[in-house]
Formats: C-alpha cells, sequence, structure tokens
C-alpha cells in the first residue's frame, strides 16, 4: 500500500467547485438583488436612506423567518399552507391572555407555544395519521383560523404594553430593527442546521427518497413531525413579531403570508419537489421580494402592478437557468 | 470596488434627481384597496382640489388586497418618500396606528376618512356623515317599500371593515323605535368579494323564505345581491337597496331589482379629504371644537374624539340614477 493512495482525496463533488459557485443559484440571486438595488436607486430618490431601507425590512421579515423553516419542510418533500393560520391562532390566543393579565413574558411564551402546539398538530396528522401534508394543512389553515374568528368575531384586541410592542417596532441600534437581527440570527441557525449537520442531511436524504433515507436507518417520521413543530414554531415568532408591530389582533390578520412565503422559498431555489435547496438563497429571495415591492412602492405603482412584477420575477428567474442550460446542451 | 464606485455613482444621481421634487405640498390618497369604483370617484374630487390649490400634487394610491398589512407597507412608502400629508381610508382601526404614529413622528399630517382610525393613529377623521343617520337612511331605503313590514336582512363587506360595522350598529339602534315592522333577521359577510357576497346572497333567500328586502351597505355586496335577485326572477319579491354607486347600480334600479339606494358623494369626500389635509399642512390646528376648511365643501368643526361629518347621504331611484350614473 502507497501513501498516494492514502492521501489522495476524494472530491466531493465532480465539478469544479469555482465554476459551480458562479453558475450557482445563488450567483444568480446576488446579481438580481444587486440590479434592483441599483434599478431602485436611479429610479426613487428617497430610496437611498437608512430609514427608507430600515422600513423596507418591515416588509419581509416576518413571512422570511416562516420561509427559513418552510424551506426544510420543502427540502423534506412536505409542505405546511397553514402557517398564516397558525400566526391568527398564536395572535388570538396572545390577545386572549392579555384580556387575563399576562405580561410581555407570558404573551411571548403563549404565541410561541400555540405556533408549536399548531406545528405538533400538523405533524403527527401527517406523520401519525400518514396522511398527505398539502391536504392537512389546507384543512388546519381553516380550522385555526375557524378558531380565532370564534373567539373574536368582528371584535379586536388592542392594549399590548409597550414592552411587547417593542418586539416588532423596536431598534436594536440606531436604524437596525429587532426584527430584521432576530432574522439574521435564525437564518445563521437555519443555515448550520441543514447545512452543516447530520439533521441537515438528512433532511435532504428524505427530500430525495424518503424509502430509501428509512431503509438507512434515517428515522424519517420523527424528522419530518420536527420539521412541522420548527414550522409551527416560527409561525409562532412571526405571530408575536406581527402582533406587536400592529399593536392588535384580528382574525384576519397576516391573511395571504403563507403564499409570500412559499414565494420566497421557491424563488430562492427551493424545488417544490423537495430534496433539493440552500438557506441563502431563500435568504436572497426574501431580499429580492422586499427590494421588488419597496422599490415599486416608492414609485406608487398599484399593487396588481406590484405582484404581475414578482410573479413574472419568479417565472424568470426560475426559467433563466433552464434555458440557459437547454441553450449550452444544443451549443 | 466596482460596485461601490456604481454605489456611490447612483446616489449622486439620486440626490441630484431629488431637488426639484420639494417644491409643492404632496397629499397622498391612501383608500383601502385600488379597483375600487367608490375610491376612484374619490380620486376624482381629490385631483379637482389640488387643480384648486394650484401648487399641491395628489399621490392616489392603495394595496390591491384590502388588509391592514399590505395598508402599512403602502404608508411605509408615503414615509420614506417624505409626503407632507396623507389622508386615509382604513382597513383596521387599531393595525394602521403604529405605522401611522410614525408618520406623524416624522413630521407627515395624518388624516382618516370614510373608514377611520383610532384617534391616537390621525390627527382627525372625515366622516362622510353620521353614523346613527346613516344607520337609519340604510333601514329606511327598505321600510320606507314596505309599509306592511317583514324580514329583512344586511350582506355587509368585511366582518372587520370599520364604517360598515358601525352602520350596522346604528341601523340596529334605529329599528325598535322608528321602524318597529321591520324584522332584521341575519347580518353575513360578504368581504367585499363579488363571488362571496353573492354565494352570501344566495344562502340568504334560500335561508330566509319570507325575506324582503336585502341591504348591502357596500357597493361590492350591493351589486352581488341585485344580481342573485335578478338570475333568480325575484324582481318584485325581494328588494335590494343599500349602498351603490349609481354608475355601477343603474340597471338594477332600471331593472326593478332595486327600488332605491343612497351614497354620499365620494368626489365630494375625497376633494374635501385633499382640502382639510391641506389645512393641516398649511398651519391649521386639528383640536376638539376647531373649524378647518373643506373649501366648496364649507367647513368642518371636530367633536371631542376630533372627528366630524360632511354631509347628509344623498338617495337615487328611477327619476335621478341616470343623471348620477354619468358621474360616478
Amino acid at each position: 500500500m502507497t501513501d498516494t493512495t492514502l492521501h489522495r482525496s476524494l472530491p466531493d463533488r465532480l465539478d469544479n467547485p469555482l465554476k459551480s459557485a458562479v453558475l450557482s443559484w445563488e450567483s444568480l440571486l446576488v446579481l438580481v438583488a444587486v440590479a434592483i438595488f441599483i434599478l431602485n436607486s436611479f429610479a426613487s430618490p428617497y430610496f437611498l436612506n437608512a430609514w427608507s431601507l430600515s422600513d423596507l425590512t418591515f416588509n419581509f421579515t416576518e413571512k422570511a423567518l416562516i420561509a427559513l423553516a418552510m424551506a426544510l419542510l420543502i427540502i423534506s418533500g412536505e409542505i405546511d399552507l397553514s402557517v398564516a393560520a397558525i400566526i391568527a391562532l398564536a395572535s388570538t390566543m396572545m390577545g386572549l391572555a392579555l384580556q387575563y393579565g399576562a405580561d410581555t413574558p407570558t404573551l411571548v411564551a403563549v404565541g410561541i407555544g400555540v405556533g408549536i402546539l399548531c406545528g405538533a398538530f400538523n405533524g403527527f396528522l401527517v406523520t401519525g395519521l400518514k396522511l398527505p401534508s398539502i391536504v392537512v394543512t389546507i384543512g388546519t389553515m381553516s380550522l385555526f383560523r375557524g378558531i380565532a374568528f370564534i373567539i373574536l368575531g368582528d371584535q379586536s384586541f388592542k392594549g399590548y404594553p409597550p414592552s411587547f410592542s417593542w418586539f416588532g417596532q423596536g431598534y436594536v441600534w440606531w436604524v437596525i430593527s429587532f426584527e430584521l437581527v432576530l432574522f439574521l440570527v435564525c437564518a445563521l441557525i437555519y443555515w448550520v442546521l441543514l447545512h452543516r449537520t447530520v439533521f441537515g442531511r438528512r433532511i435532504f436524504a428524505i427530500g430525495n427518497n424518503d424509502v430509501a433515507a428509512q431503509f438507512s436507518g434515517v428515522r424519517v417520521d420523527r424528522i419530518k413531525f420536527i420539521l412541522f413543530c420548527l414550522t409551527g414554531l416560527m409561525s409562532g415568532i412571526a405571530a408575536v413579531l406581527l402582533t406587536a408591530r400592529l399593536g392588535s389582533t384580528r382574525p384576519s390578520i397576516a391573511e395571504g403570508f403563507e403564499l409570500e412565503a412559499i414565494t420566497m422559498v421557491v424563488l430562492g431555489g427551493v424545488s417544490i419537489l423537495g430534496g433539493a435547496g440552500s438557506i441563502l438563497g431563500v435568504v436572497l429571495a426574501a431580499l429580492i421580494v422586499g427590494l421588488v415591492t419597496f422599490g415599486l412602492g416608492l414609485l406608487n405603482v398599484p399593487g396588481i402592478v406590484m405582484t404581475i412584477f414578482t410573479g413574472s420575477l419568479l417565472i424568470v428567474v426560475i426559467a433563466l437557468p433552464i434555458l440557459f442550460r437547454m441553450w449550452r446542451q444544443r451549443a | 470596488m466596482k460596485l461601490l464606485k456604481i454605489l456611490a455613482a447612483t446616489t449622486a444621481v439620486a440626490v441630484l434627481l431629488a431637488a426639484p421634487a420639494y417644491a409643492q405640498t404632496r397629499i397622498a390618497l391612501v383608500v383601502k384597496s385600488l379597483g375600487n369604483g367608490f375610491f376612484d370617484a374619490a380620486n376624482k374630487g381629490a385631483q379637482e382640489a389640488a387643480a384648486e390649490l394650484g401648487d399641491v400634487e395628489v399621490i392616489y394610491t392603495g394595496p390591491t388586497a384590502a388588509t391592514a398589512e399590505a395598508q402599512i407597507e403602502v404608508i411605509n412608502s408615503l414615509i420614506a418618500q417624505q409626503v407632507d400629508a396623507i389622508a386615509i381610508s382604513a382597513n383596521d382601526p387599531d393595525a394602521l396606528v403604529p405605522a401611522l404614529q410614525k408618520a406623524m413622528e416624522r413630521g407627515i399630517k395624518v388624516i382618516s376618512w370614510d373608514s377611520g382610525v383610532a384617534p391616537e393613529g390621525r390627527q382627525l377623521h372625515l366622516n362622510p356623515s353620521e353614523t346613527a343617520l346613516i344607520g337609519e337612511t340604510i333601514i329606511k331605503l327598505a321600510a320606507d317599500y314596505l309599509p306592511e313590514g317583514g324580514d329583512v336582512a344586511i350582506l355587509s363587506a368585511s366582518s372587520t371593515a370599520t364604517n360598515q360595522n358601525a352602520w350596522i350598529e346604528a341601523a340596529k339602534a334605529a329599528l325598535p323605535e322608528k321602524f318597529a315592522n321591520i324584522n332584521l333577521v341575519a347580518v353575513v359577510y360578504g368581504d367585499d368579494d363579488s363571488v362571496k357576497s353573492t354565494d352570501e346572497a344566495k344562502g340568504l333567500i334560500a335561508s330566509y323564505p319570507d325575506l324582503k328586502a336585502i341591504i348591502a351597505p357596500t357597493t361590492v355586496g350591493v351589486v352581488a345581491a341585485a344580481q342573485v335577485v335578478t338570475d333568480q326572477n325575484l324582481i318584485g319579491k325581494v328588494n335590494v337597496t343599500g349602498l351603490a354607486l349609481p354608475s355601477e347600480f343603474k340597471q338594477f334600479v332600471d331593472n326593478g331589482a332595486s327600488q332605491a339606494v343612497a351614497l354620499w358623494n365620494p368626489i365630494d369626500l375625497g376633494y374635501a379629504a385633499v382640502m382639510l389635509a391641506n389645512d393641516l399642512v398649511e398651519g391649521g390646528e386639528a383640536a376638539p371644537g376647531a373649524t378647518l376648511s373643506m373649501g366648496r365643501m364649507g367647513e368642518l368643526t371636530l367633536d371631542d374624539t376630533n372627528s366630524g361629518a360632511m354631509a347628509a347621504p344623498f338617495t337615487f331611484d328611477k327619476s335621478n340614477i341616470e343623471e348620477f350614473s354619468k358621474i360616478y
């Protein structure tokens, strides 16, 4: 046996790492983000301002927090459409706790706790009863928001204490909001979890072939259950932030957030069929969605045109690499 | 480095572009959602006010979905644009308060009109009319054509809509004294969505066979209900009434599905909102008891919650809907 065979390093990927980094989805997203940033700066004189850029982050942080956990769930081959309804229920429960004189730490605990419970309920239905997640979460989407409507009707809860409002309106330093800091910290945690732990590798394995993963000793159901709980947890956190930012709870809170969070995940390069994706891509996608909506908002572009724009962006960004690959194969 | 240079150049251009924009007063007319005939008419009035004032630019904006969250995004972008005043018709009286307080902290005058914001989130509120009077009017519109009395139902907008809820409360309050033989059997919510409003109207007709009138105090719901009555050949049996835009509703007064509807003039409302916002920008004080100028609409006197009423609702029937349908 010679040294050469021992020390020869096996490549963990087959293509050139530099080339693959340049041609990666994330590089494309960085390019798009920079392009939109520059376009925005030219289009509106009000864009390049510390406070404007700070206000911009509030447009996406709550949805992006959910998108982080949603990315893991979608990579594992499942989906959760009930996240916005979890926000509504968690927010309603916080409002209910407030009526019984709960203080700020209790309110936060209630919001996050309800989020985790809702996630666990979804997880149980999917892994315990073997129901398809899309069906389960369409059901719980109506169930959770329905409970919120039963409790609140056409009323609202308000009067949250200022120390609670800080979570949604406060600044850690100068223009850096608590919401943004929390999002960045969570993004880092999720990046480590997905890309640097065994747990993360198992998520990819499940998403690519859950039967093979099962036979390789991966406890597929347990991991999926944990992922549903994580999505519930992030929805609970988003509920705390959004409730604090709005200073009130109504059962119609966060309507439509689930589709925006999923848009961020898909735009971030996560395969909707599972098995592939990265946290960096999701973070960049969240930033792009925020930049586009805020930039168009500064130009007072009507909302309907804005949705056409985000829709087209989604299709273009997803179609571009495929078209590029087809063009290269032909050449 | 190249990126930094590009950014620096961009900043320089941006600053140059910014300079001339501060010359005139910019007032943002923020509506619940775009694509609604009522708010487009309000914008007409707002533009009329801007033309009359001369140095005022009106920015007509609003979200696509009628949610508080979407409206906050609009408010954030207006704060960034450093507009002089925001005149808003709110999707939620409470949820917009923190965002509008931030606007006021940054020196922007904030008024609400049509659908109000809680007092701490605005400097004054312009009611299109008195809540009590509207509540009474919507019942009266049905009662006038029901001399024998009977069952009526209300088809409202969303269950969280501030103004509709206030009118319904006022209507319920007026019922026992003034309309003793009118029996309000249900209040349902169509969310200002044509499809949902249609379903709710069909549901009402199916659930209450003796229903004599559907009262829809929303321009979307009233059209949906009248269409259902027309389609199900119930003209003459169920009278649809409420608050409607003459141009959208004319066909149903013509075909008899409705005897009469009412509305204030949204053109006047948009006009008055811009006049009031301009008065505040020019130094007017919003305080209980104060009077502010509404231009050709006269003066607005504020009550102890800093709100005031513009005018009484206006009834449209066969005799005048033709004329008004050409206006809005």
